[in-house]
């Protein structure tokens, strides 16, 4: 019998294993999957078609407008993630699960795995699409090599970067979303508090008064400092260097999922 | 052994009624009793004045060093904000009177990069051109204080003949520039308080532009010619997550006037020339603000503006009320959640076939919720909206910040509205919740269509207009209803979302708002009446 062997590792494979069974089943993912992709698509080709760029040295990012729609995708992957562990609150399966695999630290390991897993690929789907949409749009909106735009291209480094970034970026937020969902078992109280988590910092920073209270909230805000690897052009401006931002996102993400599961461990479930 | 009839059993308590009054009270009574809904709403409030409070924290220096303070604008004759500078070549005139003056020209100075040379005089690098609001004419004003009570017929740079009155108001005269082929003849009469602006304008009679009612005006006022023109503004898209920056710089009028003639009780001693206010505006460096008089012709220079002051969210140190209620996006979030519960829970605890068993009438049911969830939370929202609004102010006038004025009935439609757009913010999460039957797609659902809005607007990446739709069609129009300085079409700036300026008025975005959670909630009751429950 493998259960007399099982070690750490082949019970994180069997978790795994079951993690992605549940997640492959649940009626919900492969809406939320592909509505998350077209949504991303969609918001990324509207803001591309309507910025313009008429002049040369208009300041505009043509990187960043074409994943405008990563805005829009990281709440529907929020969802996803927070369903994940929410649902098998609401649902009871979670007693099931435990009962079946009593190291919670591998559960919830396993789950990130998962969920990280699965929006990586779809996450990638949308940023691909997004930057085709930006590609084919973007120079009908003025961003021509004429006005110092040559076409936007993931062979370009910077280009590359800020694609990949923002699926890193989306990855990270479905951690966070499962941390927090971790600790708050209920889906609307951890869906309200991801999305307040990553829409309140840009908008509270407007309100301060104070210039470095303003560059410290978009320093530390997960979705301002997160998004700082869309950007290809004037890097000094920036609030947070991008490779710097996406790691204040993932000590976010860090943080939900430690908490997330040092309340696993320690309360009933 | 009574072979008698039983009685049937009678409960003692009267039946239940099925009013409307027990629908609410049973409503209102479930969610009292809830402790997470209660707690929910009481941090809807706590956190909406905390995160205002974070307004006005910080120190109060720049990235320079230098100091937040900003150059506070004058208080106008209604309490508002105004701008006052220009050049005044005056006379007291007591009682009633009149002047009459014709302009032959109006020419301007400006700095084609907005900003002015540094270290080479004043208008080294200028380039000549007036601004459209370049204004040259008469004037009769209270006094020469800054933001005292003023009429004035003048001619614009390119908006024709004007009457202006009292910073805020603007009648339009002929249209068309100045030149010496097509002067124009303006002429101010004072009867009491009132003063009438009127241009000969065909030629033949003298046309009435406007009439000006200015109460409390002083027997001896001052009146006479001038000059100003605002500072240049060019609008620069920022690069960062900042949103656009203006930078200008000020700019010079100067105009030409004769056949000069005055009525009434004047003195017939010489003319005056006063630069009211600081004659450049942004402290830049002083242009040559002046007058030359050579027989009964009058060449006036001057700067500055005469208008109603604008405000530039992240300017100087500057703020208005509405900057203290940005903690209701974080309030709307908490309310959002409670108000989806309101319904979902129902749903997943099975609780909705007794609520419905209870009042088959499956409309009036979502009425009942509606309208406890709606009164909670204005209620709610009204008390940190109260709170927060004066607290925010008084912290950032001790700061040394300035705040706009308003008038205490914008202050209470800032504040009240407030306190409405998250009533009507919880009645829509509570259709979509009822559409939805989850709580979490219902959530993200209404706070992303509320709040994603407003953000893409803000951030410098979508062009105006586009960032302008979206606040027209989005549920985040509503808003503008906390917008507290209005757009003025006599003053150029930059009136867009991340400024601070909404696409529609206050009234008009809220109900944009109103008409999405109608819509909604017409679908719910439809939806809720058609499936089973």
């Amino acid at each position: 019998m493998r259960q007399a062997l099982s070690v750490g590792w082949t019970s994180m494979r069997d978790a795994l294993h079951a993690e992605w069974t549940k997640l492959r089943t649940v009626a919900g993912t492969s809406w939320l999957l592909l509505a998350m992709i077209a949504l991303t698509v969609a918001l990324s080709a509207m803001a591309a078609a309507t910025v313009h760029c008429p002049t040369a040295g208009c300041g505009q990012d043509p990187a960043k407008v074409s994943l405008t729609g990563i805005q829009l995708g990281q709440a529907v992957v929020a969802i996803l993630a927070v369903l994940a562990i929410s649902g098998e609150y609401s649902s009871g399966t979670i007693g099931i699960t435990l009962a079946a695999m009593p190291r919670r630290t591998t559960v919830l390991a396993a789950k990130a795995a998962v969920i990280g897993g699965v929006v990586l690929a779809a996450g990638t789907l949308a940023v691909l699409g997004s930057v085709l949409a930006g590609r084919l749009i973007l120079p009908g909106s003025g961003f021509t090599a004429a006005h110092g735009y040559p076409m936007l291209s993931l062979a370009d480094g910077p280009v590359l970067r800020a694609a990949a970034g923002s699926v890193l970026y989306l990855a990270l937020i479905a951690l966070l979303s499962l941390g927090v969902a971790t600790a708050m078992r209920d889906s609307t109280t951890a869906i309200g508090v991801v999305l307040g988590l990553l829409y309140l910092f840009p908008i509270v920073a407007q309100a301060v008064s104070d210039p470095q209270w303003q560059r410290h909230l978009q320093q530390l805000g997960p979705m301002s400092a997160g998004l700082a690897t869309q950007a290809t052009i004037n890097l000094g401006s920036l609030p947070i260097g991008p490779w710097a931002g996406l790691g204040v996102l993932a000590a976010w993400a860090a943080a939900a999922l430690l908490a997330g599961g040092l309340l696993l461990r320690l309360r009933d479930a | 052994m009574t072979a008698g009839t039983s009685t049937p059993y009678r409960s003692g308590l009267r039946t239940g009624r099925d009013g409307f009054a027990q629908l609410l009270h049973a409503e209102w009574t479930k969610f009292r009793t809830v402790r997470g809904w209660v707690i929910g709403m009481l941090a809807a409030a706590l956190v909406t004045v905390l995160v205002g409070l974070l307004g006005p924290a910080g120190s109060c220096e720049g990235p320079g060093g230098q100091a937040c303070k900003p150059s506070a604008p004058q208080v106008g004759p209604d309490g508002e904000a105004v701008t006052d500078s220009f050049y005044f070549v005056h006379q007291p005139l007591a009682g009633d009177g009149s002047i009459t003056v014709r302009v032959t020209s109006l020419t301007g100075l400006y700095p084609p990069n907005g900003a002015v040379p540094a270290g080479k005089g004043p208008l080294t690098g200028m380039r000549s051109g007036t601004q459209p609001w370049s204004k040259a004419g008469i004037i009769i004003k209270e006094s020469t204080r800054q933001g005292s009570a003023y009429a004035a017929m003048l001619v614009t740079g390119s908006r024709g003949v004007r009457m202006q009155y009292n910073y805020t108001h603007d009648t339009a005269g002929r249209p068309g520039a100045v030149s010496a082929t097509s002067p124009r003849w303006l002429r101010l009469t004072r009867s009491g308080d009132t003063i009438t602006g009127d241009e000969w304008a065909d030629g033949t009679h003298w046309t009435k532009v406007g009439t000006a009612s200015l109460a409390g005006l002083p027997s001896t006022v001052q009146a006479g010619l001038f000059v100003t023109s605002p500072d240049y503004v060019v609008t620069t898209q920022s690069r960062s997550f900042g949103g656009s920056s203006s930078t200008g710089g000020p700019t010079q009028a100067t105009a030409r006037f004769d056949h000069v003639s005055l009525q009434g009780a004047w003195p017939r001693g010489a003319w005056t020339g006063d630069g009211i206010g600081s004659q450049a505006g942004g402290g830049g460096p002083r242009l040559s603000a002046g007058f030359r008089q050579a027989g009964g012709r009058f060449t006036v220079s001057g700067s500055g503006d005469i208008a109603p002051a604008v405000a530039g969210r992240r300017g100087g140190g500057s703020r208005t009320i509405e900057d203290s209620l940005l903690g209701a996006f974080a309030g709307l979030i908490a309310v959002i959640i409670v108000a989806t519960m309101f319904m979902t829970t129902e749903y997943r605890r099975g609780l909705i076939r007794t609520t419905l068993a209870a009042s088959p009438r499956r409309g009036r049911v979502l009425a009942a919720k509606a309208i406890v969830l709606g009164s909670v939370t204005f209620v709610t929202g009204l008390a940190a909206a109260a709170v927060a609004v004066p607290l925010v102010e008084r912290l950032e006038r001790d700061k040394g910040l300035y705040v706009f004025p308003v008038t205490s009935l914008t202050e209470l439609r800032v504040i009240a509205g407030t306190a409405a757009l998250l009533a009507v913010a919880a009645v829509l999460a509570l259709a979509v919740g009822t559409v939805l039957r989850r709580s979490a797609g219902a959530v993200t659902a209404v706070i992303v269509a509320i709040v994603l809005p407003y953000i893409l607007a803000g951030a410098s990446v979508l062009p105006a207009g586009a960032s302008e739709w979206l606040l027209r069609l989005t549920p985040a129009a509503a808003f503008a209803i906390q917008q507290s300085m209005p757009e003025y079409p006599q003053v150029t700036a930059s009136y867009t979302p991340n400024m601070g300026y909404f696409p529609l008025a206050p009234w008009a975005g809220f109900a944009v708002l109103c008409a999405w959670a109608v819509l909604t909630l017409g679908l719910a009751v439809v939806l809720l009446r058609r499936r089973d429950a």
